[in-house]
């Protein structure tokens, strides 16, 4: 079938499921790879179980994929899927209420066994009793035609049985017209030493292909074309926000003209930002798999007491083992990232899930008075900027600066316009040298407050750093009460003054008097985002103002928030930035909350906004509190 | 290891150079004025430089040593020196890196951290002041506090199992183990062999807490008795001890262990010193054995080997990285599948 004689859509979500064995991850990467080479925006979504091989069939074994594609710009991996494709009956049972209602639903019947239906609660089969009439259904004995695909490879009946998610990948390629060429290229590259399980592979996908081009397809089945979406010239990949976060803290290091050392502790779902790091000795780069958080944030706090950039990374729970190590740096004013991958807490929590729970830790969970700048990214390619911001605050204001990712931008990927080194303005740092007179190790810097960064090795400026509180010149140990406070007020000034370092709160979308204006931080940024343009789309005075610096809180916020007669900040956690915000700006500021380890679904948001936009004026409605949480 | 510059020789360097203006605080007649000053008249015998020294401490009384010292200082928090130094060393590896420890500060709340810094075997001298109890907070028994010792803790007496440092240090792998106490004339020296060597030397100082354990070492340390119950280990040389040294250490071939024997002499029986145990560092075995001894204190070096060394391996990897890569991050960025839009 040519592409004349499909259907154009503009914009597509695809979710594969399945259990966690079923390689729906790998599945959905490649279709997100093959339609970034084909042109489209997208953004993608893994779902995943914290258990590595859960029981077969179970349900909460199941592990999505969801992929959406554009000829538009796009910000989010989508609310509804438009097609499903369930590889047994648990992954259907756990994703079905995310399918559009006429959506397609592919389903593998091989797996649609008593068993398997027992398991994932069915009392009857959902392909026989009529119960799936709302969607379009493909039921396909997908294990089977697999296994007849890859007849000839002479696979053991597992290994045969493991090519059902390229088979199925194949027929997803027929249906929206993409090539197959990448996938196989990246199959032959793969398994190049086991070129048997390369070419099976190879044949399932084609299979697959093959299967769309002559079976007769049921009624409503048609194909469909997405074309290339427009976006700005330049050289493009798909990258996921631990990628670019590690690219982003060695771009940094190297911008600062420092060696990077990234101390580490393997955790869901920061480990990816090491194992890149890892790969990266040939650029200053310097990992250190610790034996715990703790002496994570040590090592690397000691390479920052050498003059290297110490920067560690993990994630909630992490961050609260690195507690101590952190107030140490606080203390002893040295330059230190901490990279928070947020993840559903408290506690264990829910480890593979997305969460924004950690922005209290992040700004207060210190013991004294301990401020410290934080940051947060919005989406993975942003990664890479706001760990080059990190560096930079880090270094010029001789702070920890926390930076929170979480694990929705951690794994999902976006095609990202790839930048140049030489679009970055560098900001070298000099250590001190002796200069005869007299060294103050806590003298400052009258702009910044900063003080000055001596090292180890340097002749003529021995000096001893601690936690024990220091004179504010000398930097002896003082017990002196006057001190202490002027200390206090010292670290203080100097974190509340870093926001002249930033930029000033600007609207991301919206004029500068409205109705209600979202105020988001972190990866809610994509949903929030669509959700204001849809709601301006039909005339809602509505705008959006995004935060990347969290603490210090950027100049001219208060501003910003008195041109909109409500203030909503839809966040995932408990009312975190809303709470932080009154206190700061006492503005009349409503939140709304989700903690389902999901992220927002646009829709969701636009009919939160509706609520207030169609309350009486001054009236707006009391959000429903986490305690009972909005489940969508 | 120390790295000397050539411009200025050592010699002419003096313990005063290594001692900061800083009044000391530690109570008086505390064992660590020992320490601090054997430890600052071995510097300038090893040709070490203030600038390029660097004294990193956990928390405890031991821990104010940096403060004392001109030279770099880091005085951090609770357990974590030996890791926050192992960043130091492995960014600076030029330096030279010592960790000022106690008991508790090793042992209990750092234990790990310890552990980890021996296996790896970082280039750091690791100097374990034992006074087995917990000095700072007053006088709780500590992880190295014998089974009995009555303590605001333990008011019934402690119940607790104590660790043997030097067995904890071979354990966890540690290539250097030494053992000196803070009032002894040859601490400098073992303080000297365990900086010879290249990697982590484990130095356990037994030292006297004059406050809350006064005493504890004193059969070990006491004029009276210390020369009935110190061994000191020399390389290549039989084990004698005793005033005249008259008594000395045989393997007993039966059960494996090492008994105490008298030696003969011009007007003593005994045994021939041909049949006592010649001390040999590089055996592990019979490190072990020392560091069991209970009737008498092994002191000197127990055990010293030469092994891969973490912060050189680290330096020498990122070498071989350099080498076979043009360090262009932007080549980097561009690495995999990328498409382009004109």
């Amino acid at each position: 079938m040519t592409n004349e004689e499909r259907e154009t859509l503009d914009d597509v979500v695809v979710r594969f499921a399945g259990d966690s064995g079923d390689g729906m991850q790998l599945t959905g990467t490649q279709f997100a790879s093959t339609a970034a080479v084909m042109g489209n925006d997208l953004a993608t979504f893994p779902d995943f179980p914290s258990e590595i091989r859960a029981p077969q069939g179970s349900l909460y074994g199941v592990s999505g994929f969801q992929v959406h594609f554009s000829s538009q710009d796009i910000r989010t991996p989508g609310d509804d899927a438009d097609v499903l494709v369930a590889m047994n009956p648990a992954a259907l049972q756990v994703n079905l209420a995310s399918l559009k209602r006429g959506g397609l639903l592919v389903l593998n019947t091989d797996a649609f066994t008593a068993k398997n239906l027992a398991k994932a609660g069915f009392e009857a089969n959902p392909t026989e009793d009529g119960s799936l009439d709302a969607y379009r259904l493909l039921p396909l004995p997908i294990g089977k035609l697999s296994r007849t695909a890859v007849a000839p490879f002479g696979l053991k009946a597992k290994g045969a049985e493991r090519t059902k998610n390229m088979w199925t990948l194949g027929l997803m390629y027929w249906l929206f017209g993409r090539e197959r060429q990448p996938t196989i290229d990246w199959l032959r590259h793969k398994f190049a030493k086991k070129p048997e399980i390369a070419e099976a592979n190879v044949a399932a996908l084609n299979a697959g292909h093959i299967y769309g081009e002559n079976a007769e397809m049921p009624h409503g089945i048609g194909v469909y074309r997405v074309p290339k979406a427009e976006v700005g010239p330049g050289t493009y990949r798909n990258v996921n926000g631990n990628e670019a976060l590690a690219w982003g803290l060695t771009a940094g290091a190297q911008l600062a003209g420092l060696s990077l050392f990234y101390g580490s502790y393997p955790i869901t779902p920061a480990s990816t930002i090491l194992h890149g790091l890892a790969k990266l000795k040939a650029h200053g780069v310097t990992t250190f798999q610790a034996e715990d958080e703790i002496a994570a944030v040590c090592a690397a706090l000691g390479a920052s007491y050498g003059g290297a950039l110490g920067v560690t990374g993990t994630s909630g729970p992490g961050v609260a083992l690195k507690t101590e190590a952190i107030g140490l740096a606080v203390a002893t004013e040295l330059p230190l990232v901490v990279v928070d991958v947020q993840r559903g807490g408290p506690s264990t929590g829910l480890p593979t899930k997305t969460e924004q729970s950690d922005l209290f830790q992040a700004v207060f969970g210190r013991n004294g008075d301990a401020p410290l700048i934080v940051l947060a990214a919005r989406s993975p390619g942003d990664c890479f900027d706001v760990a080059i911001e990190a560096v930079r605050l880090a270094t010029r204001f001789m702070t920890p600066v926390m930076l929170l990712s979480d694990g929705y931008i951690a794994n999902g990927a976006e095609p990202w316009r790839i930048p140049s080194m030489k679009d970055y303005a560098p900001f070298p740092v000099e250590h001190r040298q002796a200069n005869g007179a007299a060294f103050a190790p806590y003298a400052r810097d009258p702009e910044t407050l900063a003080r000055a960064w001596a090292v180890p090795g340097t002749p003529g400026l021995m000096h001893r750093l601690g936690g024990l509180e220091r004179d504010a010149t000398t930097g002896h140990i003082s017990v002196d009460p006057d001190n202490h406070h002027e200390m206090t007020s010292l670290r203080a000034r100097k974190v509340r003054g870093a926001r002249d370092a930033f930029e000033a709160a600007r609207l991301d979308q919206g004029d500068a008097s409205g109705d209600l204006l979202f105020v988001g931080w972190g990866s809610t940024f994509g949903a929030i985002s669509q959700a204001t343009r849809a709601l301006r789309a039909e005339g809602a005075r509505v705008g959006h103002l995004h935060l990347r610096h969290l603490w210090p809180l950027p100049r001219g916020l208060g501003e910003v928030l008195d041109g909109y007669g409500t203030v909503l900040i839809p966040e995932l956690n408990g009312g975190m930035l809303e709470t932080l915000l009154r206190a700061e700006l006492g503005a009349p500021i409503r939140g709304y909350h989700k903690v389902a380890g999901q992220p927002f679904r646009i829709a969701e948001l636009v009919a939160e906004a509706k609520r207030h936009l169609d309350a009486p004026p001054g009236d707006s409605p009391i959000t429903p509190h986490a305690s009972a949480p909005l489940r969508a | 290891m120390t790295i000397t510059s050539p411009a200025a020789p050592a010699a002419t360097l003096t313990k005063k150079d290594f001692t900061s203006d800083q009044e000391v605080r530690w109570c008086p007649g505390c064992g660590d004025y020992a320490i601090l000053a054997a430890i600052q008249r071995t510097l300038p015998k090893v040709g070490s430089r203030p600038e390029s020294t660097v004294f990193v401490s956990g928390i405890g009384c031991s821990s104010r040593f940096p403060y004392y010292m001109n030279t770099y200082g880091f005085h951090t928090i609770h357990g974590r020196a030996p890791a926050i130094a192992t960043g130091l060393k492995v960014a600076r590896p030029e330096l030279d890196v010592w960790v000022i420890t106690g008991d508790g500060d090793a042992l209990s709340i750092g234990g790990n951290h310890l552990l980890h810094a021996l296996r790896r075997n970082v280039d750091l001298q690791i100097i374990c002041f034992n006074n087995e109890i917990y000095g700072l907070t007053k006088g709780q028994y500590s992880p190295t506090s014998d089974v009995g010792v009555v303590t605001p803790s333990t008011p019934f007496g402690s119940i607790d199992q104590p660790l043997i440092p030097v067995r904890v240090a071979l354990g966890a792998g540690a290539r250097v183990v030494a053992r000196g106490y803070d009032v002894s004339k040859k601490l400098a020296e073992v303080l000297e062999a365990a900086h010879r060597h290249e990697g982590t030397a484990f130095v356990e100082v037994l030292q006297n807490c004059i406050v809350f354990n006064d005493g504890v070492h004193e059969l070990v340390t006491s004029k009276k008795t210390g020369p009935q119950h110190q061994l000191w280990l020399r390389h290549g040389e039989p084990m004698r001890f005793g005033p005249k040294g008259e008594r000395g250490l045989r393997l007993d071939p039966r059960s494996l262990a090492l008994e105490v024997v008298d030696v003969a002499g011009d007007e003593r029986e005994g045994v021939p010193e041909s049949e006592l145990v010649v001390h040999d560092e590089t055996n592990r075995n019979l490190a072990w054995m020392l560091a069991d001894l209970a009737e008498v204190k092994a002191l000197g070096v127990l055990y010293r080997e030469v092994g891969p060394v973490y912060d050189r391996d680290v330096a020498a990897q990122a070498a071989l990285a350099r080498a076979q890569s043009e360090g262009d991050l932007d080549a980097v960025l561009r690495s995999g599948h990328t498409w382009t839009v004109t």
